[in-house]
C-alpha cells in the first residue's frame, strides 16, 4: 500500500470510528515498578474526558503510557484505528496527538514565539498563529520574552497554544490548572470549551474536580494504576459526595 | 622602532596574530565539543582524533585522488562528518542509554584505534601539505608581515563559527536542537525524531572538527597524533566557556588564544600552561564556566 492510499485509508477511519481513543488492558512499567495494573478505558470523538484519582493513582502515567514515554507497556493502545503499541514515540503525535506535559515543558533557550513554533505540524486544519494570539493575548505582548521568564499561567497558556498550532485533535492535558490563580484557571476552563466546541477530543488529567466538572463529559476514576470507576456527567450530582470521599478532598 | 611593553611592535602583533588564528582552532573545535555535549551528553573524546582525520583526509585526497584544497574544504568535512554519522548510528546509540562516562570511553578508544592505525601506516613525524598557491605569501602591512594564509585561517574559522551560531540561534532545526538539548524527551513527543536529530548533530560537530583539520593542514605538520595535544587545551577552553552558549565557546576559543600568544611574548616559559592557569582561575571563581549557566 502506498502513502496516498495509506492516507486515504486513515481518513476513512476517521470519519467511520466514533472512537478516539481505546485503551485495553494496559500495563506500564519504569525499570522494575509496575505502575500501571490493566487500565481500561475508551474516550469518543469530540468527547471531553477526565481522569481523577490521588497522587500516585497512575493517571500521569497512563497519558505518558499513551506516548510512549514510559520504559516497558503492554496491552493495547488504539488511537483513531491504529494499534500504536509498537510504535516510535515519534510517530505517535503524528496520528493527531498533542501532549502538554504537568511540568509544562517550556523551553528556557526559546523565545516565547519559538515556544510556539517549536512542535512539527501533524495534521492540516491546526490554528493559525493570528487565532492563537488572538485566544492568549498575553502571549502576544510576550512573545519575545525568553519561555520560562513568563509567569506560571503565561507559561501553562504557552504549553497549551503550542500544541493547536499543531492540527491535533486528541489533546492529553496533564494538570493544567495545578498552582494557578481562579481567574487563570477560569481563562483556561473558556479556552477548553471553545476547543471542544471545534471539535477536540481532550483528555484531562486533573485534581481540580470543582474546575473539571462542568466540562466533562464523562470522568474517570483510577486509583492504584487501574481505573475504578467510571461517572458520567449526569451521574455526577447524585455521586459528588462518593467522589470527594475517594479522592480525599 | 615603536615598542609595545619593551617588545617590537612587529614581535608583537606577529604573535598577536598567531594567537588569533591557534584561537580560531580552539573555537572550531570547542564548538563542535559543545554541541555535541549539549544533545548527546557524552564528551567527545574522539574530537581530536576527528580533527586529525580531516588533515589526513585532505593529505591523501590531494596525494592519491588529487583533490585540491578548496574542494578539500568542502568535501572532507563531508565525508568525515558522514562517517562520524555511522559511528553514532553503531556505536554510540548502543550505549545512550548507559551512563555518560562509557561514551567518553568509548570515543577515547576509537580516537586511540584511528591514531594507531595512522602511525602503523605513516609514522608520527607528520608530512607537509602545500598551501594553496594563491594564499602563499603574505601582506606588509607596514607595522607588520601578515602571512596571506594565516589571514584566510582566521576569516573562514570565523565565517565558520558565525554559521554555526546562526543555524542554532537563528533556524528551525536549531531550535530543534537546542530544545532537544534541554527536554528532548518532550520534543520526541512533538513528533520529533529525536534519535536523527542525535545522528546529524554528532555528524555536525564532527564534520566542525574535520574542517578545522583541512584548515590545519597547510599550517602544521600532518601528524596521526596532532589532535591528541591539541584535544587537551581545548577541553581546558571548554571547561573555561563553559557548556551553555554558543558564542561563548566562540569568544573563549579566541580569547584563549590570545592570552596564550602573548605569554608567548612575554613570559615565554609559561605559554603552554596559562590556558591551564586560567582554567583553575575559572573553576575556583565561576565553577559553571565564564559563560555556562550556574546549575
Amino acid at each position: 500500500m502506498n502513502t496516498a492510499e495509506a492516507y486515504e485509508t486513515n481518513e476513512f477511519a476517521d470519519s467511520q470510528t466514533s472512537e478516539m481513543l481505546r485503551v485495553k488492558d494496559l500495563h506500564a512499567f519504569y525499570g522494575e515498578s509496575h505502575i500501571l495494573h490493566g487500565v481500561n478505558f475508551d474516550v469518543k470523538r469530540g468527547e471531553l474526558v477526565t481522569l481523577l484519582g490521588r497522587n500516585g493513582a497512575g493517571r500521569s502515567t497512563t497519558l505518558k503510557s499513551i506516548m510512549n514515554m514510559v520504559g516497558r507497556r503492554t496491552g493495547s493502545i488504539v488511537i483513531n484505528g491504529n494499534e500504536t503499541l509498537r510504535m516510535k514515540p515519534h510517530h505517535i503525535p503524528r496520528l493527531g496527538i498533542g501532549y502538554c506535559p504537568e511540568e509544562r515543558g517550556i523551553f528556557a533557550s526559546l523565545d516565547v514565539h519559538e515556544n510556539l513554533l517549536l512542535p512539527p505540524t501533524v495534521r492540516s486544519g491546526g490554528m493559525s498563529l493570528d487565532e492563537i494570539y488572538s485566544m492568549f493575548p498575553n502571549l502576544y505582548e510576550r512573545r519575545k520574552s525568553q519561555g520560562t521568564r513568563l509567569s506560571g499561567g503565561e507559561q501553562q497558556m504557552l504549553a497549551m497554544a503550542r500544541i493547536l498550532r499543531t492540527g491535533a485533535r486528541l489533546l492529553l492535558l496533564d494538570e493544567i490548572t495545578e498552582g494557578l490563580a481562579p481567574v487563570i484557571v477560569q481563562k483556561l476552563g473558556e479556552v477548553l470549551m471553545q476547543l471542544k466546541e471545534r471539535g477536540m477530543t481532550i483528555v484531562l488529567v486533573e485534581q481540580n474536580f470543582r474546575f473539571a466538572a462542568p466540562l466533562a463529559d464523562r470522568h474517570f476514576v483510577m486509583d492504584h494504576g487501574q481505573i475504578v470507576e467510571e461517572i458520567s456527567a449526569a451521574q455526577l450530582p447524585s455521586r459528588r459526595e462518593h467522589l470527594n470521599t475517594m479522592l480525599g478532598v | 622602532m615603536t615598542m609595545i611593553f619593551g617588545v617590537p611592535l612587529a614581535v608583537f602583533m606577529g604573535q598577536l596574530t598567531l594567537g588569533l588564528v591557534n584561537g580560531a582552532f580552539y573555537a572550531l573545535l570547542s564548538l563542535g565539543l559543545a554541541v555535541i555535549f549539549g544533545l548527546l551528553k557524552i564528551v567527545n573524546f574522539a574530537h581530536g582524533a576527528q580533527y586529525m582525520l580531516g588533515a589526513f583526509a585532505a593529505l591523501l585526497g590531494f596525494r592519491y585522488l588529487g583533490i585540491n584544497y578548496w574542494l578539500a574544504l568542502i568535501l572532507v568535512p563531508l565525508v568525515v562528518g558522514g562517517f562520524g554519522m555511522l559511528m553514532e548510528r553503531f556505536l554510540l546509540r548502543r550505549i545512550a542509554h548507559l551512563d555518560h562516562l562509557y561514551g567518553l570511553l568509548l570515543t577515547f578508544g576509537l580516537a586511540l584505534i584511528f591514531e594507531g592505525t595512522l602511525v602503523n601506516f605513516f609514522g608520527v613525524s607528520g608530512a607537509r601539505y602545500a598551501t594553496p598557491e594563491v594564499l602563499q605569501g603574505g601582506l606588509n602591512l607596514g607595522f607588520m608581515f601578515l602571512p596571506t594564509y594565516r589571514a584566510w585561517v582566521l576569516v573562514a574559522a570565523l565565517a565558520m563559527c558565525l554559521f554555526t551560531w546562526f543555524m542554532i540561534e537563528r533556524t528551525r532545526l536549531g531550535a530543534y536542537l537546542r530544545a532537544g538539548t534541554e527536554n528532548s524527551e518532550l520534543m520526541q513527543a512533538f513528533g520529533v525524531n529525536v534519535p536523527l536529530l542525535i545522528t546529524l548533530t554528532y555528524g555536525f560537530g564532527v564534520a566542525l572538527a574535520a574542517f578545522a583539520g583541512v584548515l590545519a593542514a597547510p599550517l602544521y605538520p600532518v601528524s596521526p597524533t596532532m589532535g591528541s595535544s591539541l584535544l587537551i587545551v581545548v577541553f581546558a577552553v571548554v571547561v573555561i566557556g563553559g557548556m551553555g552558549s554558543i558564542m561563548g565557546a566562540i569568544l573563549t576559543g579566541l580569547g584563549m588564544g590570545v592570552i596564550e600568544g602573548l605569554t608567548k611574548v612575554y613570559y615565554p616559559e609559561a605559554s603552554n600552561t596559562v590556558i591551564f592557569l586560567v582554567m583553575i582561575l575559572v573553576l575556583m571563581l565561576r565553577p559553571a564556566g565564564l559563560f555556562g549557566k550556574e546549575a
